[in-house]
């Protein structure tokens, strides 16, 4: 846990005092990781600083596990907490074994516990310790080095991390690969994660909190679908951006939208089979056929089903792409618009078919918090409508 | 193909000047007059190498610390105008130098120590502060927040990483002191210049040559050799000749 008790910095300039980061009050459970955010300049970076003390505090407190840090000796509190920078920092003179084990060395582990460490932590990380722990930085990718940079400081197994907007200087694809690792790591390690970023849509989908700074000011500080949802002010507003319902897109997991009754029809039915519980179901254009093991096969066409006789495995068209139970909506809403359609099976981790979900329910997901009235966000029995 | 056959050629050009050279140097007798100072050559040599050795570490032992305690943070107020002050001192000519501490220390070795080591300090001061200036900020706050001890920092992080620019400075200190070495035999602290001056002075180029040519080959030694000490101890990581 991480709680900051009136956290205050003053700098003396020649153009007299600035106040970087003003009374700031906010605690992180413990296990969460909270993201400080907001545009350069606005102090975040400097709260994030203070609470390990490469920047002085000018007065207020830092709690780390509900105890004052103020009488601990820099060094020791240094060690104990994990420090991630943009730069990333690694020494250069170093091989990437010694990079790694900067902190367990300083603590003076033993010979063999940090260097079984350091095979640990390339594992975690999803690296080959024989190919790299004898290498140094230079020889290694942005990318590369920013996951040893990330290592280095879990090596001792801190409780808290801070991180300086660690992923900042990786190019677009490698930083979403490093950021889905980061958080499959985090939901094992657990660890106590402040976090500096000036990205918008990486605090959303880190952050079990993020805080919004403006001159020195915590303006808001809330979960992040809170805050979509919810903007405290005009500044909120306008820095999250006009598609910020679209960013809550994100946030919203399939499994949290989709409904389970939905028809289906076997190859093995025959077609007025499909056509009378298309009708029952109340479906516009088709049905989905389902096969033995209860994979989505194909789909039959109310106009097929009308017009033809015989059994519908001989009569389907292609099945419509799927989505799977922990896809985001964001993914969905792609899928959707991609294929020009308007629901699509959901199938679980084993690819069977589980239900479905339609745009309708997804617009009404997002629409719910937004709406005050009650007989608006009573939950709408939703329908697959349209294919074709 | 064409180059590597012209290579081949060049070499064997060479080989056959050189061969001609030797057959003139034997005909004419130059090689008898080498000969002949063979013995002082040896003598004067090691003098020459003490002079070196001595000055030498003396001007790394005071010029690294000086450069580590000026590159300090809390001495950033001081530490421009200082080096200022020593570039300033650089301008002095050596014999100047050689010539003042003769009229403190009066002649002899130490004076020429003395003189040698003021002459050799600059160059080793300033690589050491902006060797260790230039350790990028980003390293320093990583090694901070890491939890290191100002001590470990520098010795851990600073210096690994300035080491490489520090031995410039050595190697291009250590390659002018050798060279200056034969100015201290005007105040009589015997070296190589013995041979030289005394040459110039009887105008006997056989005799001048006899300690021109092994000081330049000192040079070259001296400079190899540091450049190989480089080689060994700046960390593979942070040295350029081992990427």
């Amino acid at each position: 846990m991480i709680r900051l008790d009136n956290l205050t910095k003053v700098f003396d300039t020649p153009k007299g005092a600035v106040v970087a980061a003003d009374h700031i009050n906010m605690e992180v459970p413990r296990g969460e990781i909270c993201i400080l955010l907001g545009p350069s300049g606005c102090g975040k970076t400097t709260t994030l600083k203070m609470i390990n003390r490469i920047i002085r505090a000018t007065s207020g407190k830092v709690f780390l596990d509900g105890e004052d840090t103020t009488g601990m000796n820099t060094q020791d509190l240094r060690r104990s907490i994990g420090y991630v920078i943009q730069q990333i920092g690694l020494f250069p003179n170093m091989t990437i074994e010694e990079n790694i084990t900067v902190v367990p060395r300083l603590l003076g582990w033993d010979r063999t516990a940090y260097k079984k460490r350091a095979r640990e932590l390339m594992d975690m990380i999803a690296m080959d310790a024989e190919a790299f722990l004898k290498r140094y930085p230079s020889e290694l990718s942005g990318g590369q080095q920013q996951r040893i940079g990330v290592a280095r400081a879990l090596a001792a197994d801190p409780p808290v991390m801070l991180m300086d907007e660690p992923f900042g200087a990786i190019d677009p694809i490698n930083r979403a690969v490093i950021q889905d690792e980061f958080l499959k790591m985090q939901a094992e390690l657990k660890k106590t994660i402040m976090f500096v970023s000036h990205d918008i849509d990486e605090a959303i989908k880190m952050g079990d909190r993020i805080a919004i700074f403006r001159e020195g000011k915590l303006v808001q500080y809330s979960a992040p679908d809170d805050l979509l949802s919810a903007p405290r002010n005009g500044f909120v507003e306008s820095f999250l951006g006009e598609d910020r319902a679209l960013k809550r897109l994100n946030l919203v997991k399939v499994r949290e939208v989709f409904s389970d009754e939905m028809g289906s029809v076997k190859p093995d039915d025959t077609l007025e089979t499909a056509l009378s519980r298309i009708d029952d179901f109340g479906y516009q254009n088709a049905i989905l056929m389902v096969n033995d093991r209860g994979e989505p096969a194909g789909m039959i066409t109310r106009s097929v089903a009308r017009t033809t006789r015989g059994y519908c495995r001989d009569h389907y068209q292609t099945a419509p792409p799927v989505a799977q139970l922990d896809d985001d909506l964001r993914k969905v809403a792609s899928l959707m618009f991609a294929n020009d359609t308007t629901w699509l099976p959901c199938v679980d981790a084993r690819g069977r078919v589980c239900g479905h979900i339609t745009q309708r329910a997804m617009t009404h997901h997002l629409g719910s918090r937004y709406r005050s009235r009650p007989e608006d966000s009573a939950p709408l029995r939703s329908q697959p409508e349209t294919k074709e | 193909m064409p180059i590597r056959s012209l290579k081949s050629a060049g070499r064997w050009v060479l080989a056959i000047l050189l061969f001609a050279a030797g057959v003139w140097a034997q005909r004419s007798g130059v090689i008898e007059d080498f000969l002949y100072y063979l013995p002082d050559v040896r003598y004067l040599a090691v003098q020459h190498l003490f002079l070196t050795a001595m000055s030498g570490s003396l001007a790394i032992a005071i010029a690294v610390p000086l450069g580590i305690v000026l590159s300090r943070p809390s001495m950033a107020r001081f530490a421009e105008s200082l080096m200022q002050v020593l570039n300033v001192g650089t301008t002095i000519p050596t014999l100047a130098v050689l010539a003042l501490s003769m009229s403190f220390l009066g002649i002899g070795t130490v004076p020429a120590v003395f003189g040698l080591t003021v002459a050799t300090l600059l160059p080793i001061t300033r690589n050491t502060y902006v060797g260790l200036k230039g350790v990028s900020p980003a390293l320093m706050e990583a090694a901070a927040g890491l939890g290191m001890s100002p001590a470990q920092r520098l010795f851990r992080v600073e210096l690994p990483n300035a080491l490489y620019v520090i031995f410039a400075g050595i190697r291009t200190a250590l390659a002018i002191n050798v060279g200056t070495v034969p100015l201290a035999f005007l105040i009589g602290a015997g070296g190589l210049g013995e041979l030289i001056f005394t040459g110039i002075d009887l105008y006997d180029t056989v005799m001048m040559l006899a300690g021109a040519i092994p000081t330049a080959l000192l040079a070259v030694i001296v400079d190899a050799l540091v450049a190989t000490i480089a080689f060994l101890v700046v960390p593979r990581g942070v040295n350029p000749s081992r990427a």
